[in-house]
């Protein structure tokens, strides 16, 4: 094992030694090669696409929640000069539904709208202005219905069903987890009700594409996502056109965070390509934006500890309720996590708890980082500093002792079969050194520069969370990376080029994929070609789950082609193909001798493999108790938060917000570090300031003058520090670090400023009312 | 509408122009620059800025029109040459080799008001660094090396004026110090 800390001791190559695109291998950190195409404006995002002759598509959405419709007229807005064509569901040539677990959402809304927002008509237009116009001027006909907006009103038996043909009624999905029972008494009992607001991803880069018809009935459709394949599917469907007839590539992704699993413009696009015979160019608004992704699902938790005097956990309890809004989309798998990891990083000879998902109408929530496991996380840790309290214990100390460890079960009966450092983050976060004294810069102070206070009525408190997240998609389903590695040669010298379907959406993937390559083919020039769906599917880029499973189908087809060109040496040299490899773009002996250049074994016959790569099977939970191993890798994360907060107005300074993860083993340590940050600012964001305000259904807040998000003032230094315990069961050792830092350092956040305010704060986001009243 | 403006060095004209574009929009889908970007379109991300006769804007928040007969600088105007020889920016270098870059869609306006803020203050301390790119959202990075980026890139910029004028000025660890002020540390 290795730990690498942040700040003061990160091995950080000179500058000049990652500046080339041919270095770097396994653990190094290599420059990004999409870098500096994106800091020369080069670089072409999904709404920087153009199209000779391209046409302008927009969205008409429903004002309401709910609403019947009785009758839609397009004459005004096809009469207005400029318009190509307006669409509605009855122009919709497959089958008008999508959806990533259940097919419940129409592509155009038919005869119901379930939430503010909903597609209800496109028009396609020579310029977005007239698209907007003629949107605005299709009459659409709604007779209003009442809105189903509290979740905890969902399952009533009065309740209307928003989907009556779903088979649990308004119940998306329930997920109960049963083990040791009954729920024994206990000396020391803590509960809490906690509520969880919404949070949306706020990535920067705006839904949009380009859909370009080939003429022949199919589409070619550049857009930002996180699947290609799923997207292919869902869009092939409701255009009614056989496999393969819509080609998806991956235009440069602004961000995803979640966001991008759910469809959003491409079906609409590709209609309207198909229609007028005319590529056309989507791109959403920021106030579309919030109406054209799924959130993060808000969540009501009752929980209850039940611990002996000293603190030891004898049970837990847990009702978890998810607004999964209008329409599933994911919700059925965050409830699965919501169930499965719902109680945390901790040892619990006694479960009783039941997470579940229902159907509203609010706006539909689905994945963001961290997916059910965030919002569990606010109640968990909540209860742990309860405890601590009432039993007279340190905090720290008590989870330490509480926490997980290789070998355990964890509350679904799934032994825990690589490292669970549960005791270790938490106690490093607790040993790393404290801020210094409050300065006297108001930018260091509670309401900046707003000078609302010189120091007076400010109080400091600290918090601690510990978390643990499943890697990779869990459940029984397969889970798999398709990988296309060709060796050939280019001007004399050897070059691998490695083609997937794998989205990067920000987080360096290509760079990763380079490193495992140039590790296993020992060549320093690679070549990442566009992700498309000319190769089979990479799965999503979810689930912190692309260094795993995509990395592990580009190192087996790697393997594949060095065995090939391995065994083509050998013929030649009269070796054992056993005893040679593959290194510093030469054919070498076990010692190291150069026995041939590559570029000569290769000649002009490449070697090229393709191969699918799958993790280690996991199963679905039982549907009576929740036991089962139901995920395959789990991630291990703890914050600790330093606070100052203003009491008398509520406003809260972040000073520091320090980490420490297990990643099991870092492929791009400089790539890491970029995860911890931005994850722990996310999940720092909903503690202190994100969410979408929803009343009556209706979004209040659809813009970033309203939802905010942290900005560089608002955002603490922060300290790292990485642990290396390698999963023998994973490629190289590798353990997910994307989303683990979002679910710690919220809690962390919360819990620093309950100490620091001196009240009982049971919701997120905090907001200075919450403090002040 | 017709417009005539100046855009990183070269005049340019767009016909047809509705008016109630904006500089922005003009920029990218009339003028094939689409390095600002359109993260938002009302001026709270900062993903969009450019500079405007020499002053840092949102190009969302111009009308077109009013950028008329102006000097315009993108993102695309900062690096010498093009092609695999251009010389990028010594903010644009330090934005790669920090790791600033992650889905790099706000890096555009980041550079732009970096750039800005070197010009007017070669050696900026941290605080000074948060105030000048409080207006650039970022989603990715938790601006952590961003913050790393701009101290390079001002270090950078002191060693080319260093050697220019062959005067001594503070070196790039000083200014690491300031930035990480609160916890003593050096980056």
């Amino acid at each position: 094992m290795s730990t690498t800390t942040t700040p003061a001791t990160t091995p950080r190559p000179a500058a000049g030694d990652r500046t080339s695109a041919t270095t770097g291998r396994i653990g190094d950190s290599p420059l990004r090669p999409d870098g500096t195409l994106k800091v020369t404006g080069e670089f072409a995002y999904s709404s920087d696409l153009w199209h000779e002759d391209m046409c302008w598509g927009v969205t008409l959405r429903s004002p309401h929640p709910h609403a019947r419709i009785v009758a839609i007229d397009t004459t005004a807005a096809l009469a207005r000069p400029g318009v190509f064509a307006v669409l509605t569901a009855a122009d919709v040539p497959g089958v008008n539904r999508t959806g990533l677990e259940h097919a419940d959402q129409p592509a155009l809304a038919e005869d119901v709208v379930r939430y503010q927002g909903e597609p209800v008509a496109l028009v396609a237009a020579d310029h977005p202005e007239t698209a907007r116009r003629a949107a605005a001027e299709i009459v659409v006909e709604y007779a209003v219905l009442p809105a189903l907006t509290d979740p905890r009103r969902a399952l009533d038996p009065d309740t209307p069903l928003l989907h009556p043909s779903h088979p649990t009624g308004n119940l998306v999905r329930e997920v109960p987890v049963r083990r040791g029972g009954p729920v024994p008494d206990a000396p020391v009992v803590v509960s809490v009700e906690f509520e969880v607001g919404m949070q949306d991803q706020a990535f920067l880069g705006p839904e949009s594409g380009l859909a370009v018809p080939d003429g022949e009935g199919g589409v070619d459709l550049y857009v930002a996502t996180q699947w290609l394949h799923t997207d292919q599917q869902q869009v092939q469907r409701v255009l009614g056109i056989g496999p393969d007839a819509a080609r998806l590539h991956l235009a440069g992704v602004g961000g995803a965070f979640g966001g991008r699993e759910d469809l959003s413009m491409h079906v609409h696009a590709c209609l309207l390509a198909l229609r007028t015979g005319k590529p056309v160019k989507m791109s959403y608004s920021r106030e579309e934006s919030f109406f054209g992704h799924v959130h993060r699902h808000p969540a009501h938790l009752r929980y209850e500890f039940g611990a002996d005097d000293d603190g030891t956990l004898r049970y837990g309890k847990a009702e978890l309720t998810f607004d999964g809004g209008a329409y599933a989309s994911s919700t059925g798998a965050v409830v699965g996590n919501g169930g499965t990891l719902g109680l945390g990083p901790y040892r619990f000879p006694v479960v009783e708890l039941v997470a579940r998902g229902v159907y509203t109408n609010n706006p539909p929530c689905g994945a963001m980082r961290g997916f059910g496991c965030v919002q569990a996380a606010f109640a968990h840790e909540y209860l742990m500093d309860a405890l601590a309290e009432r039993v007279g214990a340190d905090p720290v100390e008590l989870r330490a002792r509480n926490g997980m460890r290789e070998g355990d079960p964890n509350i679904t009966g799934q032994t825990i079969d690589s490292a669970a450092p549960v005791a270790e983050l938490i106690r490093r976060v607790r040993d790393m050194p404290l801020p210094g004294e409050r300065g006297t810069d108001l930018l260091g102070l509670p309401g900046g520069v707003g000078n609302t206070t010189h120091g007076e009525g400010v109080r400091r408190g600290i918090g601690y969370s510990v978390t643990y997240k499943n890697i990779g998609f869990s459940e029984g389903f397969d889970d798999y990376s398709t990988a296309r590695v060709r060796l050939s040669v280019t001007a004399g010298e050897p070059v691998a080029s490695v083609h997937t379907a794998a989205a990067e959406v920000g987080q360096g993937l290509v760079s990763v994929q380079a490193q495992i390559a140039r590790t296993e083919l020992g060549v320093s020039r690679v070549v990442i070609e566009p992700a498309d769906t000319a190769i089979g599917s990479a799965g999503s880029t979810s689930a912190s789950r692309q260094t795993y499973v995509t990395g592990g189908a580009v190192r087996a087809a790697c393997e594949l082609v060095r065995a090939r060109v391995l065994e083509r040496a050998a013929g030649t040299l009269g070796v054992p193909a056993a005893s040679l490899r593959l290194d510093g773009d030469k054919v070498v002996a076990a010692g190291g001798e150069v026995l041939a250049g590559l570029a000569d074994v290769l000649g002009d016959s490449p070697v090229e493999e393709t191969t699918e790569w799958r993790h280690r099977p996991t199963v679905e939970p039982d549907p009576e108790t929740g036991q089962g191993d139901a995920h395959v890798q789990y991630a291990f994360s703890a914050h600790r938060a330093v606070v100052d907060v203003d009491v008398e107005l509520g406003l809260v300074k972040v000073i520091a917000l320090d980490t420490a993860q297990d990643v099991g083993k870092a492929i791009n340590p400089d790539a890491v570090l970029g995860q911890i940050q931005g994850g722990s600012v996310q999940g720092m964001g909903l503690a202190l300031m994100e969410e979408v305000l929803v009343t009556d259904g209706q979004v209040r807040n659809p813009s970033f003058t309203d939802y905010l998000i942290p900005t560089v003032l608002d955002t603490p230094p922060m300290r790292i520090e990485v642990l290396e315990n390698p999963d023998p069961h994973a490629p190289y050792g590798v353990r997910g670090v994307g989303e683990p830092p979002t679910i710690s350092s919220g809690p962390a956040v919360a819990a620093a400023i309950r100490a620091a305010a001196g009240k009982d704060l049971r919701r997120v986001p905090i907001r200075p009312e919450h403090i002040v009243s | 509408m017709h417009i005539e403006l100046t855009v990183n060095g070269s005049p340019r004209e767009a016909d047809d122009v509705w008016p109630g574009e904006s500089l922005l929009y003009v920029l990218r889908e009339r003028l094939g620059l689409p390095g600002a970007k359109n993260a938002c379109e009302q001026g709270e991300c900062g993903s969009c800025t450019v500079y405007l006769d020499g002053t840092p804007v949102c190009s969302c928040l111009v009308a077109a029109g009013q950028a008329g007969g102006r000097e315009v600088t993108t993102v695309e105007g900062l690096a010498d040459g093009s092609g695999e020889d251009r010389d990028l920016d010594p903010v644009q270098r330090a934005f790669v080799e920090n790791g600033a870059v992650q889905c790099g869609f706000c890096t555009p306006g980041l550079i732009v008001s970096t750039h800005d803020l070197l010009e007017r203050n070669p050696s900026p301390s941290d605080p000074e660094i948060r105030e000048a790119l409080a207006g650039n959202l970022c989603r990715c990075t938790g601006y952590e090396k961003i913050l790393d980026a701009v101290c390079s890139a001002s270090g950078a910029r002191m060693d080319t004026v260093r050697s220019a004028s062959g005067a001594r000025m503070g070196t790039v660890r000083s200014v690491d110090t300031d930035r990480t002020g609160a916890t003593g540390d050096l980056r």
